[in-house]
């Protein structure tokens, strides 16, 4: 799977639209310099130690591609160990070094499963999103469900940063793209799931929560799952004032409402909600089982394991693993370790382990 | 002893939009008891004999002074507010007086650029703890929902590549939904609420376009009849034209409070955007300029503060 990157925006290190906007401070960032500062030299000041540890780690993902064949697993050893602001300062320093962008490098170097993990953690990852939304909209019904996912799973400003990211990419909104490629119910739930820029405050108001309990539960006991109340309130309520509504739907009428949800097993569109309702109330689990599923299918899924690791490993992976751990009784290393071989496994499991360096 | 023309100063400041504080404080304020009691027996528009023996001010007319008082302490207000607290502030009033002022919301979504609107939206968090569109979605009941979401959900894309066989299949849809409007709502149609709420502007103006080449007329035109969709289509592609129209509604004999407040409305949020455009298209329309139009029809210090507004940059 090629991935065709046009990033000369960044390469330029010019202040293009969106792409450079706040990164989340990652506190293991944190941890990884302070680890090259302990291990390399002692009375240097931060701000020059980060600036050489750049330099350096372009200097040798550019050996790792000298010469016949690549070497992988010094690609693996420094990507999988940085976080998102340091991949960003490798790309602009690779670019001004080398005249070349690093993604194309990669691009030609790598092939695969392999070339997919190490492309997509190299995106920024409002690109990340912008990217595997557009591959989404792009294919069968299936993939409606990585839109629910970005949708659903990221803070409002994740998203948000992924739509500017989209604009500038392709030319066009989300939206647009989202609305054109689905039709019916389908269309009716994900565009305003996309369009949607939440209210992230924790405030809920109970009496809302009751009657909109009600509403839902009457819905769905008419089978109206596409009911515009059921969008709307799935669509644009704030997490927390959702999580309440629910609470209140499983106190007043016994089950959650996932269990009401699975009344068709091979209904689509029931599966698309059930998976929008996990997102916005229990995203660990929806990717828990996710992962779980992707593992388990013969042959593997591969995009899956991919899309789950790359897009979690700086935001809840540890939570995650917990979950898979509890959930399957071994630990998702060993899982992955299992079921995925070579460059590809090595990658994983770095990505993986990211989180607790 | 007060004389005529003083009388008829003094209701030429009580009517209209705004009030004349000079000519108030210069007649009014130098009336006897006598002069003001002749008045109000001259004045049977705004005094009415009442049974016991007294000129009793007529309620409404009261209840009208209080907004032309106000007209300035309103623009004042919403001038020196941020857009973005302008924008929520202005859609979530229109949310709450209903049906007939949804046409501010569709204005706004419409009218601002992407990022306006989403600064519009940020704020709207902050005054009012929901989102706008959770709070539109709740509150519209009516068929024009749809289209409203869409609307203040909106993230256009703002660049000016466009896709000319797609905007062209876009028109043929649109007309063909027009057509069929006997049958079914336009405005509950899937695909033009789909078209009118996530494409970008060029994308739309490319459309509005191609649907005159087919059609022969504008698309404006054939959707005379579906109020909120004429709008919108005005306020995506040809703004200055949009707020022309309303302009010269705040200027009718008849026009209602809704319509006059426009006139504040307008002025101000525009002052810093495309005044310059809507000026310009309301002499073509109305055959004179917009500050001459103020100059006649407002009064006092808020017909000051709304020249000075339109006259900036020139």
């Amino acid at each position: 799977m090629r991935l065709d990157m046009h990033m000369s925006c960044v390469a330029a290190g010019s202040s293009g639209p969106a792409l450079f906007l706040c990164h989340p401070v990652i506190s293991c960032g944190v941890i990884q310099f302070s680890k090259i500062l302990r291990v390399k030299m002692q009375n240097e000041t931060v701000k020059r130690m980060a600036t050489l540890s750049v330099t350096e780690d372009c200097e040798q993902l550019r050996k790792a591609f000298a010469g016949w064949g690549t070497n992988e697993g010094l690609i693996i050893s420094i990507l999988a160990h940085r976080n998102a602001a340091q991949i960003k300062s490798i790309r602009q320093t690779y670019a001004q070094t080398y005249g070349e962008d690093l993604l194309k490098d990669l691009n030609k170097e790598l092939s695969n499963d392999f070339e997919r993990v190490v492309l997509l953690w190299t995106l920024d990852p409002a690109e990340r999103d912008a990217f595997l939304a557009n591959e989404a909209t792009k294919r069968w019904t299936s993939s409606n469900q990585v839109l629910v996912e970005i949708a659903c799973t990221r803070t409002s400003q994740q998203l948000l940063l992924a739509k500017q990211a989209y604009h500038a990419r392709f030319k066009r909104s989300l939206e647009e793209d989202v609305a054109y490629h689905t039709s019916g119910d389908f269309r009716k739930l994900l565009v305003p799931l996309v369009g949607t820029y939440r209210y992230e405050g924790e405030e809920v108001n109970m009496t809302l929560a009751k009657s909109e309990a009600k509403i839902l539960h009457e819905k769905i006991s008419e089978k109206a799952y596409n009911h515009e109340d059921v969008i709307r309130i799935l669509a644009t309520r704030s997490k927390a004032q959702i999580n309440a509504t629910l609470n209140h739907y499983k106190n007043e009428f016994g089950n959650d409402i996932n269990k009401d949800l699975k009344t068709d097993p091979k209904d689509e569109f029931l599966a698309i909600l059930r998976a929008t309702v996990k997102c916005l109330t229990r995203p660990e689990k929806y990717f828990e089982k996710v992962l779980r599923l992707a593992i388990n299918k013969r042959g593997t899924d591969e995009g899956a394991l991919t899309r789950v690791v790359t897009t979690r490993a700086e935001i809840d992976m540890k939570i995650i693993k917990e979950e898979y751990h509890k959930r399957n009784s071994v630990t998702l290393d060993h899982a992955i370790g299992k079921d995925t071989t070579g460059d590809y496994e090595k990658m994983l499991l770095a990505l993986i382990g990211h989180g607790d360096a | 002893m007060a004389l005529s023309h003083e009388f008829q100063a003094l209701t030429k400041s009580f009517s209209g939009f705004g009030v004349d504080e000079k000519s108030m404080i210069s007649i009014l304020g130098k009336w006897h008891q006598d002069d003001r009691k002749s008045y109000r027996k001259g004045c049977p528009q705004f005094f009415t004999q009442d049974d016991r023996l007294f000129e009793k001010w007529d309620d409404r007319h009261v209840a009208f002074l209080k907004h032309e008082f106000l007209r300035l302490k309103n623009a004042v207000v919403l001038w020196t507010m941020h857009p973005w607290e302008r924008d929520a502030r202005l859609m979530k009033e229109a949310l709450v007086k209903g049906p007939q002022a949804y046409a501010v919301i569709i204005e706004v979504a419409s009218t601002r650029s992407s990022e306006q609107l989403l600064g519009a939206r940020r704020a709207y968090h902050s005054l009012f703890d929901h989102s706008i569109e959770e709070d539109v979605a709740y509150h519209i009941n009516d068929s024009c929902r749809k289209l409203l979401v869409g609307l203040v959900s909106s993230y256009r894309y703002e660049g000016p590549k466009v896709n000319e066989e797609i905007a062209k299949s876009e028109a043929k849809t649109l007309f063909a939904a027009i057509k069929n409007a006997d049958k079914k709502n336009p405005i509950e149609d899937e695909e033009v609420v789909r078209i009118l709420t996530t494409r970008s502007k060029p994308h739309l103006k490319a459309i509005f376009k191609h649907y005159k080449e087919i059609n022969g007329k504008n698309i404006d035109e054939d959707l005379d009849d579906e109020l909120s969709l004429d709008e919108t289509m005005q306020c995506l592609c040809t703004p200055q034209t949009y707020f022309s129209k309303v302009l010269g509604a705040a200027f009718q004999n008849d026009a209602d409070e809704h319509a006059k407040e426009a006139l504040t409305r307008v002025i101000v949020t525009r002052a810093d955007d495309d005044m310059k455009e809507i000026k310009e298209e309301y002499q073509k329309k109305y055959g004179v300029s917009l500050s001459k139009k103020i100059e006649d029809a407002v009064n006092g210090n808020y017909k000051d503060f709304l020249l000075t507004l339109i006259a900036r940059g020139e």
